[in-house]
């Protein structure tokens, strides 16, 4: 059982009030807010340890150093990655997956088959479109059914000898829909493909072990699980980050540099050019211990309450319809009310000092699929309540009188 | 009526309310009398840009003044264009092209200037100079 009001003090922003009203963050989809230890152990890399990392001899740079290179290890730990060095400090989510594309940019031919799904963010399909652009490979599209669910008998016909990457998100941002991301990297590897899961929406609710899924690349941001802003990972199989181009060229990712050729770093510094977010490297490395001393299977026990609790207050409210209706599911409401334009109601909540987001959540396929323009989407954390989920109902049910 | 004596008059009924619920019910009730833009108007071309809901927007002239219709699919957005058309349509383009647009602080809708608001009021004011200076330059030609 987790002690709601304890963990709650860990967060300084929760205690707030926002337009005279306490503030209800149930936009934790987009960013996560961050308890007390996070931002104190932001202040105390500057005021006690800041200097260049992987340079200077001197007892700073190596402590730095030092820091950086144990959170990266705690990262591995966390993910259960083989070695330390397939883990990547990206700037997030988006940084990682660019990287990943950018790097086969060199191994795609016309007439191969990226296969990407109607679930995804617009971050894990531009970046695909781009590099089919580039070499002539086709995108290919797992579709959805009416409850947000994959189909995997579509996904089946469509892989092939041509299939040369597969990429799904773990949990889908606009719905939060949970995808059966084992089945579809074990087909994917039956044909040979290499896959990228998207990981953005679950490392704030589950721990992936990548040695267990045996994905060969799984991304994800810091600032959503708790971590700050600006940080992010990419895991990749060491024979697949052997195999890719370097991403950007600079310094701390050279073996050697003369006129003539520049042989490139080991792993993981050939993807890691340029001094690095730093503080945040180590910080993230603090938040992962914060997650994991509560206990995913705690927050993912307590989640699922308020996910069910949501539900069901929120279906209490007539004309009010929610996307994503299938069974494996994340902490998220994805909702409309007939007639009413989602921004409307997140305009007037906002007032009540409700955090929502309203809008495509950057996943216009998916709004394109149900016809709508948006919805409003409530995503919960560990440090929510049912209160909260009341209040949020109430301010619903307050803007839906005063729109209709 | 000058477009300053347009917007101090909403600025005027703006002052009655003492809290956000009752400025936001005005606003919905705003958009109520909006003059809608002909259906076979509401083309891509019309369609403001960088809203979360979507905005048409139509000026005509008529005589020497521009005369806007607009319509929007959501209720607040509806009546945010509607105070703007209240206050520069049957204006001259010249006249709207030199009005200034503080009275949108004024009646306490300056948070739906932020970029992050993303309702398109900037884009919307910008589409309604935008005509003037259209119109206005045709004119001088």
């Amino acid at each position: 059982m987790l002690d709601i009001q304890k963990i709650r003090a860990d967060f300084p922003i929760l205690s707030q009030t926002v337009n005279g009203k306490p503030l209800v963050y149930f936009d934790n989809g987009a960013t996560s807010q961050k308890p007390q230890i996070v931002i104190d152990a932001e202040v105390k890399y500057y005021q006690e340890i800041n200097a260049n990392i992987h340079r200077g001899v001197h007892t700073l740079s190596q402590l730095a150093t030092d820091a950086y290179e144990i959170s990266r290890g705690k990262v591995k730990d966390h993910i259960n990655a083989k070695h330390a060095h397939e883990v990547l400090f990206t700037s997030g989510t988006t940084h990682g997956i660019n990287l990943v594309t950018n790097g086969f940019a060199s191994i795609l031919k016309p007439g191969d088959e990226v296969i990407v799904s109607s679930l995804e963010h617009h971050s894990n399909i531009v970046p695909w479109q781009m590099l089919c652009e580039k070499t002539g490979a086709t995108l290919k599209v797992i579709p959805m059914n009416e409850n947000g669910e994959l189909i995997l008998e579509e996904f089946d016909a469509l892989l092939s000898e041509k299939t040369k990457v597969v990429t799904v998100n773990h949990i889908s941002n606009a719905l939060g829909i949970i995808n059966p991301i084992k089945y579809i990297i074990d087909k994917a590897h039956a044909v040979g493909s290499a896959v990228l899961i998207d990981g953005a929406q679950a490392v704030p609710h589950l721990k992936p072990n990548v040695q267990e899924l045996d994905c060969d690349f799984y991304a994800f941001s810091g600032h959503k699980m708790c971590g700050p802003t600006g940080t992010g990972i990419l895991y990749g199989k060491e024979e697949w980050l052997n195999k890719l181009p370097p991403y950007q060229g600079g310094g701390e990712m050279i073996k050697e540099v003369t006129f003539e050729k520049t042989t490139y770093a080991d792993l993981p510094h050939k993807f890691e050019a340029g001094t690095p977010n730093i503080a945040g490297g180590i910080v993230l490395g603090t938040a992962i211990d914060y997650l994991n001393n509560i206990g995913f299977e705690n927050i993912q026990e307590y989640e699922h309450k308020l996910l069910e609790y949501a539900t069901k207050r929120l279906l209490e409210i007539e004309g009010l319809r929610i996307y994503g209706t299938g069974k494996n599911k994340a902490s998220v409401v994805s909702f409309n009310i007939d007639g009413i334009h989602p921004y409307d109601i997140g305009s007037i909540i906002d007032k009540l000092g409700i955090a929502v987001r309203t809008g495509h959540h950057c996943a216009q396929p998916i709004m394109n699929f149900f016809c709508i323009p948006g919805t409003i989407r409530a995503s919960f954390s560990f440090y929510n309540t049912k209160e909260e989920i009341d209040q949020m109902v109430e301010a619903v049910k307050k803007a839906q009188t005063m729109l209709s | 009526m000058t477009i300053k004596e347009i917007q101090n008059e909403i600025i005027d009924e703006f002052s009655m309310f003492d809290d956000w619920m009752q400025r936001y019910e005005y606003i919905i009730e705003l958009g109520k009398t909006l003059p809608l833009i002909k259906e076979e108007y509401k083309t891509d071309e019309n369609l403001i840009k960088g809203c979360q809901s979507k905005v048409w927007l139509q000026g005509e002239e008529k005589e020497d003044k521009i005369v806007f219709t607009a319509d929007s699919d959501a209720i607040l957005t509806k009546g945010i264009i509607a105070i703007l058309i209240r206050a520069f349509s049957n204006q001259k383009a010249s006249d709207i092209i030199n009005a200034d647009t503080d009275f949108i602080d004024e009646i306490g809708l300056k948070e739906h200037l932020s970029a992050t608001r993303a309702n398109g009021l900037v884009s919307m004011i910008k589409n309604i100079k935008m005509y003037a200076l259209a119109f206005d330059a045709k004119n001088k030609n």
